[in-house]
């Protein structure tokens, strides 16, 4: 028997979901981290370490800690930060774990690795380095570093996404960086720049299960696969209500299953397609769509879903929560056929994450 | 000794950092390596990267606002304080 506890990240601190196998009955406990906004809360499986990225208007950014699943939090910004004179970090926004270390990604868009658990932080120079960085725009919610995707088996390897910058990849360990945008759309541009080296605005990005090879990625201008590790990306957004929206998961198992929550357009609101809550699955790597509506409120909801406030579990029968601008937690626990609100009234909810832990 | 007084929400971050303490310090700058000493992290928390006092603290000594290079006397009083921010 195991436990299933889903990490928040809000913009009033952490809150920390948790039930039993069956993913009926489920306690809310929070909010942690003295209400600080929190981008990106994640677990180490191995560990149970739980981590929550943030930044403070007050006292600046840092990354929260606690080895006791919510009980107590530490934090520190030991490291986290850029050379005096440069316009220094102002949160921290993401965060992945792989192969011992802690990565954090930040705004002004940059990256950073712990190893110490957090404790510390080194800035991986690298990434800021690529000549392209003069050049980089901020999105709509700043010049961030939102996603870190480290590859299964090959520490060398890692993508980030930047808003509104673009996937880039590294092979060897963060030394260099390449852009990754082929084939992704970029609608604001002139009609003959529409498909640039970088400059595209990733919203998500994520890997099918047991094929690092295959990415997955939703972008302000579209949806798309890739099976070359982001060398080249294919449109997979025929069949869906719109070609905006914020996070994408993939399949714990199944490399051909993904779940996506478009929102109805990036000038229309950025609210759910018709008011009606949904979300969207496919099969099939992307050929078609199904849209999961049973048991999600079909009438006036004028909330969106941000870039990592969906998620999926590992649990047999494979759970699919994703979590609202206006505070509520939507969960399935049998791949999205049907849905119960499992939290209501929370906070602004920013990142939504999964961990199973002992009994 | 010049008296250091930290807003409530900054002491908060620190288990067991008074709200009053007692330091010898040349200027704001020492006050806060000092205070990182004690409680490794607060100068994070107060000062940003640039160097400078973050955007929403105000730092005052003696009653008038002051920066990181402000001089600090032997009985100054340094309040730390929260400026008011939010949403």
């Amino acid at each position: 028997m195991s436990r299933l506890l889903l990490l928040l990240g809000t913009k009033k601190g952490a809150f920390l979901l948790e039930s039993d196998e069956a993913r009926r009955d489920w306690a809310l406990r929070g909010p942690f981290c003295e209400t600080w906004p929190l981008n990106h809360v994640v677990a180490d499986p191995a560990t149970g370490t739980i981590w929550g990225a943030g930044g403070n208007e007050w006292f600046g950014p840092a990354v929260w800690k606690s080895t006791d699943l919510g009980r107590s939090w530490t934090h520190s910004s030991r490291g986290l930060a850029y050379p005096e004179g440069e316009e220094p970090v102002k949160t921290a926004w993401s965060l992945a774990v792989a192969d011992g270390a802690l990565y954090a990604g930040v705004q002004p868009a940059g990256l950073f690795r712990s190893t110490d658990s957090g404790e510390s932080w080194e800035h991986v120079r690298g990434l800021r380095d690529h000549p392209s960085r003069p050049d980089w725009q901020p999105g709509g919610a700043g010049l961030i570093l939102h996603g870190i995707l480290p590859h299964p088996e090959d520490r060398a390897q890692m993508w980030v996404a930047i808003s509104s910058v673009g996937v880039f990849h590294t092979a060897d360990g963060g030394r260099s960086w390449a852009p990754r945008n082929r084939g992704i759309r970029c609608d604001y541009n002139p009609e003959d720049q529409r498909y640039p080296e970088y400059g595209q605005c990733v919203h998500g990005l994520t890997m099918a299960a047991g094929r690092s090879g295959r990415l997955y990625q939703q972008n302000h201008c579209g949806m798309y696969r890739s099976d070359d590790g982001g060398r080249s990306w294919q449109s997979i957004e025929q069949g869906l209500p719109s070609s905006f929206g914020f996070p994408v998961a993939a399949h714990p198992h199944d490399p051909d299953t993904l779940f996506l929550l478009p929102l109805n357009g990036d000038s229309l609101g950025r609210f759910m397609p018709d008011a009606k809550a949904a979300v969207w699955r496919t099969r099939d790597g992307g050929r078609s769509w199904q849209a999961l509506r049973n048991g999600l409120p079909q009438e006036g909801c004028y909330f969106g879903v941000l870039r990592q406030a969906l998620a999926v579990d590992g649990m047999a029968g494979t759970g699919v929560y994703f979590g609202t601008s206006s505070g509520e937690l939507y969960g399935s626990a049998d791949e999205g056929e049907s849905w119960r609100c499992l939290a209501r009234h929370l906070p602004p909810i920013l990142s939504v994450e999964t961990l199973r832990v002992p009994g | 000794m010049a008296t250091v007084v930290l807003a409530d929400a900054l002491a908060r971050l620190f288990p067991g950092a008074p709200r009053e303490q007692q330091v010898d310090a040349a200027d704001v700058a020492a006050v806060l390596d000092l205070l990182d000493a004690r409680w490794p992290g607060m100068r994070d928390r107060v000062a940003d990267s640039t160097p400078r006092i973050r955007r929403h603290l105000d730092v005052f000594v003696d009653g008038r606002k002051a920066g990181l290079e402000t001089p600090v006397a032997a009985h100054s009083e340094v309040l730390i304080l929260t400026a008011m921010s939010g949403g």
